[in-house]
């Protein structure tokens, strides 16, 4: 079953020059989909056209089926709530405590007034609380976001996706600011979701080897263009060299340097 | 001419790349310095300030100072109603505050770049801000008189004013740094507009707002000294009064008082600050 | 996931000091802010016939201004004055400000000068400019003598605490370097402590000549210190002209929106380091 259809989509901010130029796939119900490219290559451009943060200029996206493009309001965040998206730079409100910020991702399930009071159920709560057991995050749920790690921020942004109950998950760079280690921890619990819940995650990675580790497919992409699509397995040191170019050469070095250390 | 005086220029120029970097510092520090002397000069001129009289007149304020302006037991006489002037001034002060504050983020709402609806509201937003915070609040106070007369709704209305164009300012820039990531994961998650303001703006921004409302709080009771003056009303109007009387030991009492308020308010919005933020 | 979900019932919400002050300050400004309404003194003004006369006072005062008692060469000449003893204000109090802004910044003086300093000039910047004019022109006569030293005195004070905040904030790690090569007090603030807080500097001292030139308009009006603002004054308190005060108005508006934008490009230039 296609979950996430991409069709010819280009995307340009003005001028000549196109952020994606003609980018077509289309992804499977289960499968765990990186995306892998240089940074500029319009990878996070890519995956805001999904859920419409950002308006493609031509082409079409759909999601279960249902075309993003021509979407009212109404519609349209009631296809969000199916999505859940996490970022590099988690997009919590700081100040807020763990709880709350899960709690936001109820928001698209609720009218109107009751978004904008913030009226929360005792059942969503509860299920906040569970998931934040899940993440290993239940000590913690009244801490202020402010203070904690990088891996714990990025731990609740995906409890606050998981409340969504969402059937796609996407995923811009989201562990481009942690250590190695919280990476880890990170990229296991998306492992996880994938494969338990069945839930299909397509992310955003700039390194190559946490792609080939963990994605069940890759799509390389540069300047805008798909260069690869296909099994891990089968991206070669030349396309690695043609998707990333002149950036290939660093990037396989600290690959191994990774391995090496592993 | 023409000719010959860019050739001798850009022999000048090539004349001074090859002058050591640090000599032409130099010259550029004293280009600088000359050109300050000169702006100098002329405002003195044109204000017609008499530097010999400014001088001569400190000394002379700080012995007639010591020798009059000092509160004497005839003027703690008065202490009730400073007082009552005082808190008068204060509670306009932290009224003009509040509601401009909450105005204000309804238009920095619509101006700021992570929650505009139309680029057009914020062009709008912003210029009516602008004016609202470029015309001088003594200015604003004098306009004012002209439909409300000596009250305290005008110097309110002045206060308000300035500090709604000035909020408008600080609150954009607030509201694009502080909330504008956490803006983008609501609206992933299908929050409607409401609910992305309630939940994510409000939130991350309102110490800060806080905080610049305490901040405007401290000016706003210093600029309700002058306006009272031109109103007549408040606090300003009664040292006004004792100032014109020539009660100057009234008038230094209306000082002290004025100086530990704004002193008191300035070191207990700080503590909330520290404790808040 | 993987992890049984045990159901035990949800904590309650600890205390947190943070968001108990934040809402405190909240309940205390909107009592104040009612009890401020409740108490106004309206002064017997009828407050439906003023806003009725304010929207036509609006109309006059930006759709017709015009000028009868001051030509335009006397408006420009006297906002010259109002710029002028902005200007001749910002520079006095920007030298009085590096010399006790080098007293007061805790990386360059003794704790106790600091501290004296810093109370001193807290005290001078919590009286309104207007009553240090007013203060002033008891010896030196209400004029441009008592205007120039009474804002000179608050810019002073203002600008001290603004460099010396500056001068705190060189990197301790340069000030070290040059003295563990031998440098001397002057050495150090002249090599280190201006070139690194140069542009906050100017950025301060090109946002107090925007505060003065307000304020110049201020001292105009309410002390005596002619300019514009005297103008102003006349026009609103003796000629009742309202058009010629839309004239003034226009004219204030003009500058300050000027001196703000580069105010503002000063200020990007500054953040950008």
């Amino acid at each position: 079953m296609t979950i996430l259809h991409v069709d010819n989509v280009r995307k340009t901010y003005g001028g000549n020059s196109y952020a994606l130029d003609g980018v077509s796939f289309s992804v499977e119900k289960g499968e765990f989909v990186a995306i892998i490219g240089p940074s500029g290559a319009g990878k996070s451009t890519l995956l805001r056209c999904v859920n419409r943060l950002i308006f493609v200029t031509s082409g079409e996206v759909s999601v279960n089926g249902i075309a993003v493009t021509g979407l009212s309001n109404p519609s349209l965040r009631r296809l969000r709530r199916t999505i859940g998206m996490i970022f590099q730079h988690y997009n919590l409100v700081n100040r807020l405590t763990v709880l709350e910020n899960v709690l936001h991702g109820r928001l698209g399930y609720k009218s109107t007034i009751a978004g904008t009071c913030g009226f929360y159920t005792a059942s969503e709560k509860n299920r906040a609380y569970e998931i934040l057991h899940a993440v290993g995050l239940h000590e913690h749920i009244y801490k202020r976001c402010d203070q904690l790690s990088g891996g714990q921020k990025q731990r609740v942004g995906i409890a606050r996706a998981l409340i969504q109950d969402p059937t796609l998950m996407l995923c811009d760079e989201p562990i481009a600011s942690l250590d190695p280690s919280a990476a880890k921890i990170v990229m296991d619990t998306l492992r996880d979701i994938n494969t338990r819940l069945g839930i299909t995650v397509v992310a955003n990675l700039h390194q190559v080897h946490v792609a080939r580790d963990y994605a069940t497919r890759i799509i390389g992409v540069n300047n805008g263009r798909v260069i690869y699509d296909g099994l891990p397995k089968d991206l070669t040191i030349d396309i690695i060299q043609k998707i990333y170019g002149s950036e290939a050469h660093d990037l396989i070095l600290a690959d191994g340097d990774t391995h090496g250390t592993h | 001419m023409g000719l010959k005086h860019t050739t001798s220029f850009s022999q000048m120029v090539t004349h001074m790349a090859r002058i050591d970097f640090f000599v032409r510092q130099r010259i550029v520090a004293f280009v600088v310095f000359v050109i300050l002397c000169g702006l100098v000069y002329v405002s003195i001129v044109v204000t017609e300030y008499d530097v010999a009289k400014g001088f001569t007149s400190i000394p002379k304020a700080v012995r007639w100072s010591t020798e009059n302006f000092y509160p004497d037991a005839a003027s703690f006489k008065k202490i009730n109603k400073i007082a009552t002037r005082l808190s008068d001034t204060i509670i306009t002060a932290v009224t003009a505050t509040t509601c401009a504050s909450l105005l204000a983020f309804f238009f920095a709402i619509i101006a700021a770049t992570s929650t505009r609806p139309h680029w057009l509201f914020s062009l709008v937003s912003r210029a009516i801000a602008s004016l609202f915070r470029n015309v001088d609040v003594s200015a604003w106070a004098l306009i004012l008189l002209f439909s409300f007369g000596q009250s305290t709704f005008t110097g309110y209305l002045a206060l308000f004013f300035v500090t709604f164009g000035f909020m408008v300012r600080v609150l954009i820039e607030t509201i694009d740094q502080v909330s504008g990531d956490s803006i983008e994961a609501l609206r992933a998650t299908g929050a409607g507009a409401g609910a992305v303001i309630t939940q994510s703006v409000i939130p991350a921004c309102l110490p800060q707002i806080v905080s610049w409302t305490l901040f405007m709080i401290e000016t706003n009771i210093r600029s309700a000294t002058l306006v009272g003056i031109l109103t007549g009303t408040g606090i300003g109007y009664l040292f006004d009064i004792y100032y014109k009387s020539l009660n100057y030991h009234a008038a230094s009492l209306v000082i002290v008082a004025i100086v530990l308020a704004v002193l008191a308010v300035e070191a207990l919005s700080n503590t909330v600050r520290r404790m808040m933020l | 996931m993987h992890v049984p979900t045990p159901h035990t019932p949800l904590p309650r919400r600890p205390f947190d000091r943070s968001s108990f002050v934040l809402s405190a300050t909240l309940a205390i400004l909107a009592v104040l802010t009612i009890y401020g309404f409740t108490t106004f003194d309206t002064n017997g003004v009828d407050m439906d016939m003023a806003l009725d006369m304010l929207g036509d006072n609006a109309k006059t005062l930006f759709f017709a201004p015009g000028l009868s008692n001051v030509t335009i060469e006397g408006l420009l000449k006297n906002l010259g004055v109002t710029v002028a003893l902005g200007f001749l204000t910002t520079v006095l109090g920007a030298v009085i400000g590096m010399v006790f802004a080098l007293a007061s910044a805790l990386n360059l003086a003794p704790v106790w000068l600091s501290v004296v300093v810093k109370a001193f000039t807290a005290v001078v910047r919590a009286i309104p400019t207007v009553l240090w004019v007013l203060i002033f022109a008891v010896s030196a006569g209400l004029g441009s003598v008592a205007a120039v030293l009474g804002m000179t005195f608050h810019s002073a004070g203002y600008l001290i605490k603004a460099y010396a905040e500056s001068f705190e904030e060189v990197d301790a790690g340069s000030i070290e370097a040059l003295k563990a090569s031998g440098a001397d007090w002057w050495q150090v603030v002249g090599q280190v402590f201006i070139p690194s807080s140069r542009a906050a500097l100017m950025s301060w001292t090109f946002l107090r000549f925007e505060i003065n030139f307000s304020t110049a308009i201020a001292m105009g009006a309410a002390a005596g210190a002619g300019g514009i603002g005297f103008d102003m004054f006349m026009a609103s308190g003796f000629y009742l002209n309202l058009r010629e005060m839309g004239a003034f108005t226009y004219a204030i508006l003009i500058f300050a929106v000027l001196l703000e934008y580069v105010a503002t490009k000063l200020h990007t230039k500054t953040m950008q380091g």
